[in-house]
C-alpha cells in the first residue's frame, strides 16, 4: 500500500543513527516483523529512488486529531550513509513522506518450545526489535548485538525493557566483549542442548557467519538481508541474491524484496 | 461535457489510452495488480523474454545517479516457455493488451521467438528488443548497425503475423537511419528510446559500482535526449512512434506527444510509484479536458515552431 505520512519524531539515538516515527494507516499494523517500508525522502526527482528500511516498531497512540481518537505509527531505525538518508535525517515533525508498506516476507516465529536467539549488527537490530516484541509473549528471548564500537550498538535498553536478555560485543571492546558477536553467540549455543532458533539481521559477512554456525550446530536460522533495490516489489530485479540451487545453467536468483528480505539460511548460497 | 477521446491504435493494437508500461519495469503485470487497476492503461509490455531462461548479471545491478538510475540486470527472465505457462494465465484475465518484448542471442533466436509467440492468442503484439545494452553477446550489434537491425526485423516480420514494434537504442550516432532501416524491414511502429549506456565509479574502492561495469541510464535524466530523438524520428518515418524516456507525469507524457509520439511508455516511474502509469493516463485526459481538446490524436506532433 502506498500512503502519505507525516514525521512525528526523528531523533539521533547514537552518532549517525536515527530513529524516526511517522504516521501510518491502521492497516499497517498487519505487518509482520521483518517486513520493510520503501520511503521517498523528497518529492524532487533527485534523489530519485525510494529507500528501504526494516520496520523497527509500530503501534497506536491516543490523539484528539483523528476521528477514531487513535493514530497508527511506524518507526524505522537508520544510519546516515549517503544523500538520501542524510536528507531523511534533516526532516522534522510535520514533514511529509511518501511510503509504500508493508513489503516483503517477514520472520516465522517457529515452534513454541524453542529458545529464540536474535543476532544483530548495527541497524540490523531494527527488524529484530519488532520481532522481539512478538516473541517475548511466550518465549525466552536472547539478543546478541554487535558493532564496530559502542556507538554502533543501538537500542539495547529497549530490548531489555521487553525482558530480552542481551549480550553485546564490539570490535574495539568499547562495549561488552571485544570481538565478534557471532563468537559470543556460538558459545551460548554450545552451552546446552535445549531447542533453539536463530534470527539474524546485519552486514552480509555477519549473516554468513551466523548461517555457517547454524548449519554446523543444526539450529534452524532465518536471516534478513539488505540490498540495493529500485522498486521493492519484485519488478526491477536489482536486489537479487543467489539461491542454494544457483548455477549458470539453472539460475536460482531470489529477490530480496519479494522472496525475502527474510530467508531461511539454508535457502541461500553463501559462497 | 464529454471526456476527451484517449483511444489509440498502434500497428492494429487498439488501446483505451496511449500509456503503456515499459519492458523490464513492470514485471509480468501481476506484481502491480494490488497497487493499480491494470485495466486503466493502454497496454502492458512484458519483461524482455529470451528463448531460454536467463540468469542475468551479477550484483550490484543497479545504482542511483543524479535524476536517474543505471541498471545492468542482464535480461534476467523466465524464458518464453515459462512465460506462456506461468505468467500468461494471469494476464489472460486482464482486459488490456499484452505486448511481449523479445530478445534473441542470435538472429535465429529472434526468428524462433517470434514464431513461438505467433500462435498465442492472448499476445496482442511483439516489441523486438534489438538494443539491450547490458548483455555482452548479440544485442548491441543489432541495435547499432542498420543492416543488422534490418536482418532481425525482416526475420521477425516473416516469422509472425503479430503487430510488430521495434525498440530502438539511443546509443547510436544517427537514430534516424536506424529508424528508417527498421521501418523498411517491416516494423509497424517504433518505440524509443531504450536506456543510454553509462557507468558509475566508486572513488573509495576505485572500482565501477556495477558488476557489469556499464549499465543503462533511465529516469528523468534522459528525458531531453529522448524527446529530441522522438522528434527527429517522427519527422523521418510514417509509422507511429511510442515515446519512452524519463516520463514521470502527465506533463512529460504530453511533451512526447507534441514531439510526435502517438503513445508513450512509462518505465522507471513504475519503480517509484507503482500506479504511475494509471495516474499519468488520467492526468493526460484531465489536461486535454481542461484545454478543451477533444481527442489526444489532435495533439500528436503538434509542436509549434
Amino acid at each position: 500500500m502506498q500512503f502519505q505520512s507525516q514525521v512525528l519524531t526523528n531523533a539521533e539515538v547514537s552518532p549517525g543513527y536515527f530513529r524516526m516515527r511517522m504516521t501510518a494507516p491502521p492497516s499497517v499494523l498487519e505487518a509482520a516483523a521483518g517486513q520493510f517500508v520503501m520511503v521517498k525522502v523528497s518529492r524532487a526527482i533527485d534523489p530519485l529512488l525510494r529507500r528501504p528500511f526494516g520496520i523497527y516498531d509500530m503501534g497506536t497512540f491516543i490523539t484528539p486529531y483523528t476521528d477514531c481518537g487513535q493514530q497508527t505509527f511506524l518507526e524505522i531505525l537508520y544510519k546516515v550513509v549517503g544523500r538520501g538518508t542524510g536528507m531523511l535525517a534533516d526532516l522534522h515533525q510535520g514533514d511529509h513522506l511518501d511510503i509504500i508498506a508493508p513489503l516483503g516476507k517477514g520472520f516465522c516465529p517457529g515452534e513454541a518450545e524453542e529458545e529464540k536467539i536474535l543476532v544483530g549488527g548495527g541497524v540490523g537490530l531494527a527488524p529484530l526489535y519488532l520481532l522481539a516484541k512478538e516473541l517475548v509473549k511466550g518465549h525466552k528471548v536472547r539478543l546478541f548485538a554487535g558493532g564496530r564500537s559502542k556507538e554502533d550498538v543501538l537500542c539495547i535498553t529497549e530490548f531489555e525493557r521487553l525482558g530480552v536478555e542481551t549480550y553485546v560485543a564490539t570490535d574495539d571492546g568499547t562495549l561488552g566483549d571485544r570481538g565478534l558477536v557471532t563468537q559470543v553467540m556460538m558459545k551460548h549455543l554450545a552451552s546446552d542442548n535445549k531447542p533453539k532458533r536463530l534470527f539474524a539481521c546485519g552486514p552480509f559477512p555477519m549473516l554468513r557467519a551466523v548461517a555457517g554456525i547454524a548449519e554446523e550446530m543444526q539450529v534452524p536460522c532465518q536471516v534478513s538481508l539488505e540490498a540495493f533495490m529500485a522498486c521493492g516489489m519484485g519488478a526491477c530485479l536489482g536486489c537479487v541474491v543467489k539461491g542454494v540451487n544457483h548455477s549458470v545453467e539453472t539460475p536460482d536468483y531470489r529477490c530480496v524484496c519479494k522472496d525475502g528480505p527474510v530467508f531461511d539460511s539454508t535457502d541461500l548460497s553463501w559462497d | 461535457m464529454t471526456r476527451p477521446d484517449m483511444t489509440v491504435e498502434i500497428a492494429g493494437i487498439k488501446m483505451r489510452n496511449p500509456v503503456m508500461t515499459a519492458s523490464g519495469t513492470f514485471g509480468y503485470g501481476e506484481e502491480f495488480a494490488e497497487y493499480m487497476d491494470l485495466e486503466s492503461i493502454g497496454a502492458m509490455i512484458t519483461k524482455g523474454l529470451s528463448l531460454k531462461p536467463k540468469a542475468g548479471n551479477n550484483t550490484p545491478r543497479i545504482v542511483e545517479t543524479p535524476g536517474g538510475m543505471l541498471n545492468a540486470i542482464g535480461l534476467q527472465n523466465v524464458g518464453i516457455e515459462a512465460f506462456i505457462a506461468k505468467k500468461l494465465p494471469f494476464l489472460r484475465g486482464v482486459n488490456t493488451p499484452v505486448i511481449v518484448n523479445l530478445y534473441g542471442n542470435s538472429l535465429e533466436e529472434y526468428g524462433e521467438l517470434a514464431a513461438r509467440i505467433d500462435g498465442i492468442n492472448e499476445v496482442a503484439g511483439v516489441e523486438v528488443n534489438i538494443s539491450c545494452p547490458n548483455v555482452k553477446q548479440g544485442g548491441i550489434v543489432f541495435g547499432t548497425d542498420p543492416d543488422a537491425a534490418r536482418q532481425v526485423v525482416e526475420l521477425v516480420r516473416r516469422s509472425t503475423t503479430k503487430p510488430l514494434i521495434v525498440k530502438l537504442s539511443p546509443n547510436v550516432t544517427d537514430i534516424v537511419s536506424m529508424a528508417k532501416a527498421c521501418v523498411d524491414a517491416g516494423a509497424e511502429a517504433l518505440s524509443l528510446i531504450n536506456t543510454l549506456t553509462g557507468m558509475a565509479i566508486d572513488l573509495n574502492s576505485r572500482r565501477p559500482v556495477l558488476a557489469n561495469i556499464t549499465g543503462g541510464l533511465s529516469g528523468p535524466a534522459i528525458k531531453p535526449v529522448a524527446l529530441r530523438m522522438v522528434w527527429q524520428v517522427a519527422k523521418a518515418v510514417k509509422v507511429p512512434i511510442i515515446g519512452i524516456g524519463g516520463i514521470m507525469n502527465a506533463t512529460d507524457a504530453l511533451e512526447f506527444i507534441l514531439a510526435g509520439a502517438t503513445a508513450v511508455q512509462v518505465g522507471t516511474a513504475n519503480f517509484l510509484t507503482p500506479a504511475a502509469s494509471q495516474k499519468i493516463a488520467r492526468g493526460m485526459e484531465n489536461w486535454l479536458a481542461e484545454n478543451r481538446i477533444g481527442s489526444l490524436q489532435e495533439l500528436v506532433g503538434g509542436l509549434k515552431s
